[in-house]
């Protein structure tokens, strides 16, 4: 067993038929190849840079030493290894850069942002609001209570609106599969499109305006669950379509009516990854800032209620404090930031780690419930 | 087979030679009653949406007349003429600059991470886009603003400098080419947001290019393909109807971004070629920054401008979603 094995690598075979065949991705003589040419690249530009060269700066650098790296690398591999060889190998470098592009952003933005943000994050930025912050008052004083109680308030109303709507549509989409269901999902893929200051315009035109009422923390929830049903709906879809069909069929065939095939096959098998789709939406949801501009007017006062009188979300709080000439409020607003990308990152976590467990997964709730039936 | 519903008899192969009746109870009527109600709530919503902006842009559009479209200036406050006609082509230059990066990278991160990642890589850089897709685009912005914006600009310099016999690069003479010159541009705004619509872009031709036919990625393989050769000739050609479709998916969200090219521009309302230079405009920004100063008609001209980008977002989309679904449901993978 070991020894074929180990032919197996020798020779990129791959015993089932099924498998997808794999093949040995990199060679040592193209790590080589590689290594050298980055150095040999480095060295001449380092030689060149800002006396031949257009380019100035360290992006610049960067950029030259890119574009020979590239060059030396790919006549290196086509010397030792011919032509077809060096086109893969310059489609492979350039896969690999591209692919390090898209992340590199992300590591600098989380950098970046703690950098700012921790100076002036302190417990009190959890409890205080603004009410006695001046002009001249240390950034350490004051801080963004008020925003982080006006985000979950409109981001609790919101789910609560959109949560429920958005799962009986997908239900609708995928089990009850009525006439309306192929127009329908075409209308949710356009709706998840819409521009999340159009979101907040229609509330204000259709909810302000129209059924005079005022900003509130209510009219910013309701422009949030504009953009979150979309969301929650089509996340939701995809994960009710992955509950196997014989479940469906072996309770229909047991006798259960519909309704008990959804309420107690469909949704329960699926409940982690409806969870995982909830709060990915709330993640997305919580940052959401231009509707807010528009819904919830913005306060520096911590107001308890959604209903009546302006409130102030985190997202809001920010943007208007980075406008502020003051650095004391400057450096509020990227402490806010700081506390808002911490809030995603920590829900995103969460919705990972609940997403990657199976629907057969027993967690503590669980066992305490079916030891309670008697059943573990 | 026939005691299943029919619902169910359309999941199988075989087609049942007699369409079972289905009777069902009152539960379950009132089941799919309230489903098919909290469904058609969305059209509801669209409907409103449209309906609602609409009512209110009217008056506006009624005083502009065609000049909705021709006109570049903006101040409907002082009874003076609006229109969209410099605010709407900045929205797609800035939309065109981000999708030129983003669709690359795009493409070569799902490419990655179908074809070149090792195993593990894959699933955390699945996540990782995931993530990306995640963050707000106020920090997007801000980040922008105030990180990559100082470091850009020496790019933008550098682009003038040689390249600016093209339109597109070219910058007014009268302020030279010093670095203040730069800010604020279409091509920064471009470059920020072509950062939130890689994501959305990434997913759809990862999951496009996963569905290439492992029969002729295996037979390129046995023929003597490189990986190249088989991403050349099997996984974009059957994953072109994924690259169409992300890419105005991501055309999509780029134009309606608010946040982070609001933080970014500095705005303009005259059309003009230079991307590099300073002064952009967005109908989304447009609405954010004027929206505290305006009046009655000033509202009214928001609304109406908020229309004509909730309808081309949504032109632009349902076109998008229609390619990617024809895609997935592989007619575009017949040879």
């Amino acid at each position: 067993m070991a020894l074929t094995l180990r032919r197996n690598k020798k020779t990129n075979d791959v015993g089932s038929i099924d498998e997808k065949i794999r093949i040995k991705s990199v060679e040592s003589i193209d790590v080589t190849v590689l290594i050298g040419s980055a150095i040999s690249a480095f060295a001449l530009v380092q030689l060149l840079y800002e006396t031949f060269l257009p380019l100035s700066g360290a992006l610049g650098f960067i950029v030259v030493w890119y574009v020979f790296f590239l060059a030396i690398s790919w006549t290196a591999v086509r010397e030792l290894r011919g032509n077809v060889r060096a086109k893969d190998h310059l489609a492979r470098v350039l896969v690999w850069s591209g692919a390090s592009l898209a992340i590199v952003p992300l590591v600098l933005i989380v950098l970046y942002v703690i950098g700012k943000g921790y100076h002036a994050l302190r417990p009190q930025f959890f409890t205080e609001d603004q009410r006695y912050v001046g002009a001249l008052s240390d950034s350490t004083e004051g801080g963004g209570a008020h925003a982080i109680i006006g985000t979950i308030q409109q981001v609790g109303i919101a789910s609560l609106i959109a949560v429920p709507l958005g799962i009986t549509t997908a239900v609708y989409l995928n089990e009850v599969k009525g006439r309306l269901a192929k127009p329908l999902r075409t209308v949710v893929d356009a709706m998840s499109a819409v521009p999340s200051i159009v979101a907040g315009l229609f509330i204000y035109a259709a909810w302000i305006l129209a059924l005079g009422n005022q900003q509130t923390g209510l009219a910013g929830s309701l422009a949030l669950s504009v953009l979150f049903l979309p969301t929650v709906t089509r996340t939701a879809e995809v994960v009710l379509r992955l509950v196997p069909g014989g479940l469906r069929e072996a309770s229909l065939a047991l006798g259960g009516t519909e309704w008990r095939t959804t309420s107690r096959v469909v949704l329960p098998t699926s409940r982690s990854g409806l969870v995982t789709a909830v709060i990915l939406g709330v993640a997305r949801v919580i940052g959401e800032t231009a509707p807010l501009i528009l819904t919830v007017g913005g306060a520096f006062i911590l107001n308890w209620n959604p209903l009546s009188g302006k409130q102030d979300s985190l997202p809001f709080f920010v943007f208007r404090l980075i406008r502020f000439p003051q650095e004391s409020q400057i450096a509020r607003a990227w402490t806010g930031a700081l506390v808002l990308m911490i809030l995603v990152l920590v829900l995103f976590v969460i919705a990972r780690a609940i997403g990657g467990r199976g629907p057969d997964h027993i967690g503590r709730f669980k066992r305490w419930r079916l030891q309670r039936k008697g059943l573990a | 087979m026939t005691s299943t519903t029919r619902e169910n008899a359309v999941n199988h192969v075989d087609e049942p030679r007699v369409t079972p009746v289905v009777r069902r109870s009152k539960v379950d009527r009132a089941y799919r009653a309230i489903a098919t109600m909290s469904g058609s709530i969305v059209f509801v919503v669209m409907a409103l949406i449209g309906g609602f902006l609409l009512y209110r842009g009217i008056d506006a559009l009624r005083i502009s007349g065609w000049g909705f479209i021709t006109e570049s200036q903006w101040a409907p406050d002082m009874g003076g003429a609006f229109g969209i006609a410099a605010v709407l082509p900045y929205t797609v230059s800035i939309a065109l600059v981000a999708l030129f990066l983003a669709v690359p990278i795009s493409v070569a991160t799902a490419l990655f991470i179908t074809e070149y990642a090792p195993r593990r890589l894959r699933r955390f850089l699945t996540a990782t886009i995931d993530l990306l897709a995640a963050v707000p685009s106020l920090i997007y912005g801000l980040w922008g603003l105030f990180y990559l914006q100082p470091r850009l600009i020496t790019l933008s310099k550098w682009l003038a400098d040689n390249l600016g016999f093209i339109p597109f690069f070219k910058v007014n003479e009268d302020f030279g080419t010093s670095l203040g010159v730069f800010p604020s541009s279409t091509f920064v705004a471009g470059v920020i947001v072509s950062l939130m619509v890689i994501p959305i872009c990434t997913s759809v031709m990862r999951e496009v290019f996963g569905q290439a036919p492992p029969g002729e990625r295996e037979g390129a393989m046995a023929l003597g393909g490189t990986r190249w050769g088989v991403v050349r000739d099997v996984v974009l050609p059957f994953g072109r109807g994924g690259i169409i479709g992300g890419s105005m998916l991501g055309l999509g969200r780029a134009l309606g971004e608010t946040i982070a090219v609001t933080l970014i521009i500095s705005p303009s309302f005259d059309a003009k070629w230079s991307i590099l230079e300073q002064g952009s405009n967005s109908i989304a920004a447009l609405i954010a920054l004027k929206f505290s100063e305006s009046t009655e008609t000033g509202i009214s001209a928001l609304m109406a401008a908020g229309l004509a980008l909730f309808v081309i977002t949504l032109l632009v989309n349902t076109a998008a979603s229609s390619v990617v679904n024809r895609s997935r449901s592989g007619s575009a993978t017949e040879i």
